[in-house]
């Protein structure tokens, strides 16, 4: 369950990326983020688990306040917030295994970690993983020698490892070809309704907007301009969001 | 196409542009003293000529040369009977024929050689009867036939007795051997090598974790409170102080363990098995739940206690590597550098304990502070309110006192102790002002402070060249390789810190945010988002440096640094250009062999 309240980012220099955003995630929702790019999607993403620090607002994750929360306790939310991201952000010239094992990190007490000693329990759940998003011959290749549709199998494996309660998945698909963003959109999915991760995704196509998710919030300018269901988003309301010059795609 | 109209304006500027250059180059003409009457002057252009082919023969091979004398007789002047040399014996070995054999003194004589070493040359002599004084007549030079002709004027030597002529030849024998310059040359620029290898190590040990100080992408995420940095001011000497004392207490007791050589042996075996169970133990690989405060306590003690066993064990080792590095020395004869490599490995370790360990301990008690002052910024009141002007006045009195004390050792002024009082109440003012001016939990970028530190130290460091470091060493350790490498391997810190921090701040962001969104703290997210993505940028300037260094070490010599600069100099200096070609040469071979060598590593490793 994860509560957002007036969240508003200013970034220095004046930009305005987040103006009083308010909303509710229950538990086990599929929740997408839609708007143009520039929008505050990411922004509003990256807050939740204060990989940027939100100007003002508040942010409660399971009763627990992240904005308030020490760099001890932070570690801790993280840890059960996984995140999935339009560039994949794998670490090229390790190992998929490494990658993969990096999702521990929070877990793991970092002077083993330094070593690059995981448990044994972590090594099995890393074999697993990879075996679910199907790419288990390539855990000892290095990550770039992947394509691009693997890669991002690497990077929703690495935030399974993290045993997580809800995923934040930044324009998953934006770089993959339309075959490979269903198949990973499915991975997402099946996580969704199988192991029931509360997923907050940013999309850019309606159409997967309409097949996956159960609710949408969209964003313009850094202002929350639409909550609702995914099939009352209808010409009006997209021009609202899109702009008036905008036209339907897909 | 557009249309160009003169501009007058314009075209006057330029010209007024081509002025100013002319100008600039003339007056540079002036001041390097551009001389071109010198270059053409014939006796200039003489030395020149004669320094390049010394320098195009360089003395590396040489023949074990035999000398050789052939006689003959000649009268000054002619006695009254007549003279008649006698008759050449062997056609064969090489002779000479004086026509006329006898003449006036001051008159003139054809001297004639066969049968010599052909390619030879020497000086043709006259020695008077038995007086074994050598007057030198004239230079020959025998062609390839083997023989030489000389007309040559008789010396002022009137006598009744037959004087003799004597050409003296120098011959070759056996094959080319190497040269005493070629030995000595191959001897130093091994010197050279090694000291560039050493140079290029302990610098790039050093400069690898000073790197990550000056990268300004990780560096400006450090805050810490106002509260934070004055603590950690105030406990980083007294940490250094515990760290001292810890190691002191180690070493007091590894003391008195290697009185007996099996409690040594028992303590190098056995406590690693003990350091190992003891940390399984203290740090468990994860945790779901937190500590309790009473485990938390306990580990925490344990840890200590490991960390006092582990300092132990590290005297105990070297303490070994010492004693039995010189007795392995004293008993290997030939390959003893190898017993003294192990015994001073040994006696660094000894040397560098203490130190790290009292770094660790200050490390340890600004960790900590900083985790204090943290939980301290999150209460509020009138508590945090004091501790935190407090604080801030001590800080900053603290800071002043420790600049003023480094200034004080620099320059020695009278009156410190006023200056000292001066010092303490102007930083506890500053100190209080900022506690003013900033709230208790607002977070100051401490991170950046520490780059532009350590950036502004590595940038004045680089400027010194690495020749005027030298200097400096000499004086400390004394004339020869050491001091060399010493001054190379600073020089080698400064700036391989600054291009290492430069492939810090250059790598892709993705992959740190992806790992901090994991949870990883700020260690974690180095090790496995930084560093590898650094590693081949790394490899590549370590390489680079190599280079650089053995470049550097060839010249290092010419202030007392060692290496083959010193002969190259000292040749130089005494006019043997032959000598120093040699020695160029090697520098040319070692630098372009590891050029080459460096190259295909790079290509092979990135």
């Amino acid at each position: 369950m994860l509560r957002i309240e007036n969240l508003t980012k200013i970034y220095t220099g004046g930009v305005q990326a987040l103006m009083n955003v308010s909303f509710d995630v229950p538990k086990g929702q599929f929740l997408a983020v839609i708007g143009l790019s520039g929008s505050g999607k990411s922004t509003l993403l990256r807050c939740i688990n204060r990989l940027i620090e939100p100007t003002s607002g508040t942010i409660v994750w399971n009763d627990i306040d992240v904005t308030a929360a020490s760099d001890e306790e932070l570690r801790r939310i993280r840890r059960k917030i996984g995140m999935v991201f339009q560039h994949f952000n794998l670490v090229h010239r390790s190992s998929v295994l490494t990658n993969i094992l990096a999702g521990r990190l929070g877990y793991v007490n970092p002077a083993w970690s330094l070593l690059n000693r995981f448990p044994k329990t972590d090594m099995e759940n890393a074999y697993k993983q990879l075996e679910r998003v199907g790419i288990a011959d390539k855990a000892d290749h290095r990550a770039d020698e992947l394509s691009g549709g693997q890669q991002q199998r690497v990077g929703i494996a690495r935030a399974m490892m993290q045993n997580p309660d809800m995923i934040l998945a930044d324009e998953p698909v934006a770089s993959l070809d339309p075959v490979l963003a269903h198949s990973i959109m499915q991975y997402l999915e099946k996580i969704n309704k199988e192991d029931g991760v509360t997923v907050l995704c940013s999309l850019h196509f309606l159409d997967l907007v309409h097949r996956y998710a159960d609710r949408v919030v969209a964003l313009k300018e850094g202002i929350l301009m639409f909550d609702g269901l995914p099939k009352d988003i209808d010409d009006a309301k997209f021009k609202d969001i899109y702009g008036r010059d905008a036209e339907r795609v897909g | 196409m557009k249309n160009k109209k003169p501009n007058p304006m314009r075209s006057f500027g330029t010209g007024l542009l081509v002025l100013l250059a002319l100008i600039i180059y003339a007056y540079g003409f002036q001041v390097t003293k551009v001389n071109l009457a010198e270059t053409k002057s014939e006796r200039r252009q003489e030395q020149l000529f004669r320094i390049l082919r010394a320098l195009a023969r360089p003395n590396i091979f040489a023949y074990e040369k035999e000398v050789f004398e052939v006689r003959v007789p000649v009268m000054i002047p002619c006695p009254a009977e007549g003279f008649t040399p006698p008759a050449v014996q062997n056609p064969d070995q090489p002779y000479m024929i004086v026509t006329p054999s006898c003449s006036d003194p001051r008159s003139k004589v054809l001297v004639q050689g066969f049968n010599f070493e052909p390619q030879t040359r020497g000086p043709l002599n006259l020695v008077p009867h038995e007086s074994g004084v050598n007057l030198q007549l004239a230079s020959i030079e025998v062609d390839r036939f083997g023989q030489f002709e000389a007309t040559v004027l008789l010396p002022n030597r009137p006598s009744e007795e037959s004087h003799e002529i004597v050409a003296i030849t120098r011959r070759n024998i056996g094959s080319p051997h190497l040269t005493k310059t070629a030995y000595d040359t191959w001897d130093k620029i091994v010197e050279t090598v090694f000291l560039a290898l050493l140079a290029t190590t302990l610098g790039v040990i050093i400069a690898i974790p000073l790197s990550f100080f000056a990268a300004r992408n990780l560096m400006k995420e450090i805050t810490s409170t106002l509260t934070g940095m004055s603590l950690s001011i105030l406990l980083i000497p007294i940490g250094l102080y515990i760290g001292a004392q810890f190691a002191s207490l180690a070493e007091w007791v590894s003391r008195t363990m290697v009185g007996n050589w099996l409690i040594v042996a028992v303590g190098i075996l056995g406590f690693p098995f003990l350091l190992t169970i003891g940390m399984r133990w203290a740090l468990p690989q994860q945790e779901t739940q937190t500590p309790s405060a009473g485990l938390k306590t306990i580990r925490l003690s344990t840890l200590f206690g490991l960390a006092f066993i582990f300092v132990l064990l590290l005297y105990l080792i070297s303490y070994l590597a010492l004693t039995a590095g010189s007795a392995l020395g004293d008993a290997l004869g030939n390959l003893g550098f190898l017993g003294f490599f192990v015994r001073d490995l040994g006696d660094i370790l000894n040397m560098l304990i203490k130190v790290v360990v009292a770094l660790a301990g200050a490390g340890v008690l600004s960790s900590m502070a900083g985790k204090w002052s943290e939980s301290l910024s999150r209460q509020k009141g009138p508590l945090v309110r004091l501790s935190h002007t407090v604080l801030a006045v001590l800080g900053g009195a603290t800071l002043a006192a420790l600049l003023l004390a480094v200034i004080y050792w620099l320059y020695q002024f009278r009156d410190a102790q006023l200056y000292f009082i001066y010092a303490i109440v102007i930083g506890g003012a500053l100190g209080l002002l900022a506690s003013v001016l900033t709230k208790p939990a607002s977070p100051l970028l401490s991170g950046l402070v520490v780059y532009y530190v350590a950036r502004t130290i590595f940038n004045a460091l680089r400027s010194v060249e690495a020749l005027v470091m030298a200097i400096v060493f000499v004086v400390w350790v004394g004339i020869g390789p050491f001091a060399g490498s010493l001054a190379l391997a600073l020089h080698t810190i400064a700036s391989l810190a600054k291009l290492y921090s430069e492939q810090v701040e250059s790598i892709m962001t993705g992959p740190l945010e992806a790992i901090r969104a994991t949870g990883a703290n700020r260690l974690q997210t180095i090790i496995y988002a930084v560093v590898p993505q650094i590693v081949p940028p790394y490899i590549s300037y370590t390489m680079y440096r190599w280079d650089i260094n053995v470049r550097m070490s060839t010249i290092i010599g010419f202030v007392g640094g060692g290496g083959i600069g010193f002969l190259l100099q000292q040749n130089i200096n005494l006019l043997n250009y032959r000598d120093a070609s040699a020695q160029m040469i090697a520098i040319a071979i070692v630098v372009s062999i590891m050029d080459y060598i460096s190259s295909v590593m790079r290509e092979k490793v990135v």
